[in-house]
């Protein structure tokens, strides 16, 4: 309570200071300077917890704005202005008013967590300044209490979506009759997913026979799995993160249970693969924003241009979606026909049929991009493109 | 009914491993009265000696379970040593709060030298098959880890009942002031009880790495909490009373699961515990008092 207390003083105490620095000018939202340049502000994990995440971000930025200023937008080019939020919240708000009141950014890209992004919606919404999260998938960053944070937008689809897609793949592609659910209690993540999986799986006409659950930490899910066999579903959905689903599948697969597996973006990671086992993870799916090897000409143009400039690096999600959050903000530029936040906010909020690496991208009325997902499957241990699934 | 003995089969293996660790804590306190709360990070110290063993010194398992009982062993004795000894005659919560602190020592410890990211036993390095008997699916792991548990709770029988070092365990348990005035050097008898109980949890720790794959800094806090309730629930200070207990945990745990109480599993072990405290404080087989080893 007290901390909370003293991060909304602190909070305002910047926002504060942020208007009074932006008083000498002429306006507090960004706005082009003389010398042809429109700034854009990256505010990312670039070192801590997640550092990682924030890096491969910056790294598809930079990719995309060496592109975009070839030919510039209407004679300017763009300029980034990076900041480093060391992966904490407070960070983050410092970053925000920062890059707002005294690099005068027309839009800020980051963060790549969805609590960092939250942290700095306040000080966008106040200073007109757009906010694009190339990462964060809880659906409450653009909504708040049923009311839309106009000037706050992202580049991927949120975590429910995700749920969906496995539903259609699994009564569509692979057929299934009957399902069974088995969710980390202890997540919000697993339990969102859940929910829009069941609820499409159903309306499908498809059967949930079981739902079960662990928590976090778990190492033995024998008993669980044992239920589920005894159901005998045609398909089991496990909307977990690696560290529990790699012991989930490794243990079905020794009690005999070989119908297809499902995840989603939460099962991403090379420790998966170690702790499965690569024979245990054959007939295992899972849902993501974007696969390399994916043969669209899009993908595969960002690939070689990826690899030509970070020394034959193979580009990861991160990567992409940094780079489509820098073209997404270049188109709006361009159609706005101004460095100006609040028409630049506009031209976002109308993006339609955009083409991108990780997808078509056009926005609902929450500011959630309604996109593809690619499907994944794991064989003899190597994640290999499966399909692309429109929405419906 | 397919399922009920695929059940029990999942819940003995469980506890099996539950056993091992419990045959460690129940020795101890047979002998000091101390509950020896690090005993659960000694199993974890032990699952990653063995998973470096098998890593990067190449070894199959039974090398590497040897070599983590040894470097256990050492452990437990250090252990004993450096912070009970000192304790000796000190009141007995000053001795159990010094036993929670020398296992945060360790846990954290251990992030520090290494980090907490999990890492994850190599698959197949015991090439046995799995079992299956009218739709009862029984991995060969799974009988592996019963046959080593009962194996080694055979030998500490053995060595508790048979030997001199056994007698002399028996002697200080009963009274330790006795034992020092009838010779019996009652520093080394503890030290050998540590040194038994913590070679156990080493092999507890291999043996779990193997069957459940991912082991990290911070693995050894509910299984250890779960052995001392098996230790309890068995009779603390016996030996089959620890091993039965474990088991019997580990059935009650699976059951638990398979009526589709998940999430209640924790919970449900330690209730058995306050209800053994409230109706039973002496255990399943806490009638034999006399001889507590």
């Amino acid at each position: 309570m007290r901390k909370k207390k003293l991060a909304g003083i602190f909070m305002s105490l910047m926002v504060a200071a942020g208007v009074m620095a932006g008083c000498n000018s002429s306006s507090t939202g960004g706005e082009e300077d003389k010398g042809g340049t429109i700034k854009i502000g990256a505010n990312l994990e670039l070192s801590g917890g997640v550092a990682s995440y924030g890096q491969s971000i910056k790294e598809g930025i930079d990719l995309a704005l060496e592109e975009i200023n070839k030919e510039g937008i209407d004679g300017k080019k763009l300029k980034l202005v990076p900041f480093d939020n060391k992966s904490e919240a407070p960070e983050a708000i410092n970053g925000a008013t920062k890059l707002i009141s005294q690099d005068k950014v027309v839009a800020i890209i980051g963060a790549a967590t969805s609590g960092n992004t939250k942290a700095q919606i306040e000080i966008a919404q106040s200073s007109s300044v757009p906010l694009l999260t190339p990462t964060g998938t809880a659906d409450d960053v653009t909504v708040k209490g049923g009311k839309l944070n106009d000037f706050v937008f992202r580049t991927c689809f949120i975590d429910p979506f995700q749920g969906t897609v496995a539903a259609n793949f699994a009564s569509k592609d692979l057929n299934a009759k009957s399902a069974a659910i088995f969710i980390d209690s202890a997540s919000d993540y697993s339990k969102g997913l859940a929910a829009s999986f069941k609820e499409l799986f159903e309306k499908k006409g498809g059967k949930i026979v079981k739902e079960e659950a662990y928590v976090a930490k778990d190492t033995d899910f024998h008993a669980q799995l044992t239920n589920i066999k005894g159901e005998q579903p045609d398909f089991i959905f496990v909307p977990g993160y690696y560290e529990e689903v790699g012991l989930i599948v490794k243990q079905a697969r020794e009690l005999g249970i070989d119908v297809p597996m499902m995840g989603a973006d939460g099962w991403d990671s090379p420790k998966l693969i170690e702790l499965a086992g690569k024979d245990a993870l054959n007939n295992t799916f899972i849902t993501n924003h974007y696969s390399s090897g994916d043969s669209d000409t899009k993908v595969q143009d960002f690939v070689k241009a990826f690899k030509a400039k970070y020394k034959d690096k193979s580009p990861d999600a991160f990567n992409a979606l940094g780079y489509d959050s820098a073209y997404f903000i270049a188109d709006a530029i361009k159609r706005a026909g101004s460095g100006d936040s609040k028409k630049i906010q506009k031209a976002l909020a109308e993006t339609d049929g955009l083409e991108l690496v990780t997808g078509k991208m056009k926005l609902d009325k929450n500011h959630n991009p309604i996109k593809s997902a690619v499907i994944l499957e794991y064989k003899d241990g190597e994640q290999t493109f499966k399909t692309k699934v429109s929405p419906e | 009914m397919e399922q009920f003995i695929q059940q029990l089969v999942n819940g003995i293996s469980l506890g099996s491993i539950y056993a091992l660790i419990a045959l460690g804590y129940t020795m101890v306190y047979g002998i000091v009265k101390l509950i020896n709360f690090a005993h659960g990070d000694v199993f974890m110290v032990g699952a990653f000696i063995g998973f470096y063993s098998i890593t990067i010194l190449d070894l199959g398992f039974f090398p590497a379970l040897l070599i983590s009982m040894a470097a256990c062993a050492i452990f437990g004795v250090l252990i004993e040593r450096i912070a009970y000894k000192p304790l000796r005659n000190a009141t007995r919560i000053a001795a159990l709060i010094t036993a929670i602190g020398v296992s945060l020592f360790i846990e954290y410890g251990t992030i520090y030298i290494r980090g907490a990211q999990p890492e994850a036993y190599p698959n197949n390095i015991v090439p046995l098959k799995s079992l299956e008997i009218f739709g009862v699916k029984i991995s060969g792991q799974s009988i592996m880890i019963l046959a080593v548990s009962i194996f080694l709770m055979i030998v500490l029988q053995f060595i508790v009942h048979k030997t001199k070092i056994g007698k002399a365990m028996r002697a200080v348990s009963h009274d330790m002031d006795a034992a020092k005035l009838m010779g019996i050097n009652v520093n080394n008898t503890i030290s050998a009880t540590f040194a038994i109980g913590s070679a156990l949890a080493g092999a507890a720790g291999v043996v779990f790495g193997m069957y459940y794959t991912k082991i990290e800094p911070l693995m050894g806090i509910i299984p250890g909490l779960k052995a001392f309730v098996a230790a309890v629930l068995g009779g603390i200070g016996i030996i089959p009373g620890a091993m039965a207990g474990g088991l019997l945990l580990g059935v009650i745990e699976a059951l638990v699961s398979a009526t589709g109480g998940s999430l209640w599993r924790d919970a449900v072990a330690f209730i058995v515990l306050i209800l053994i405290l409230i109706f039973r404080p002496a255990g399943l087989f806490g009638k034999n008092v006399r001889e507590k080893v």
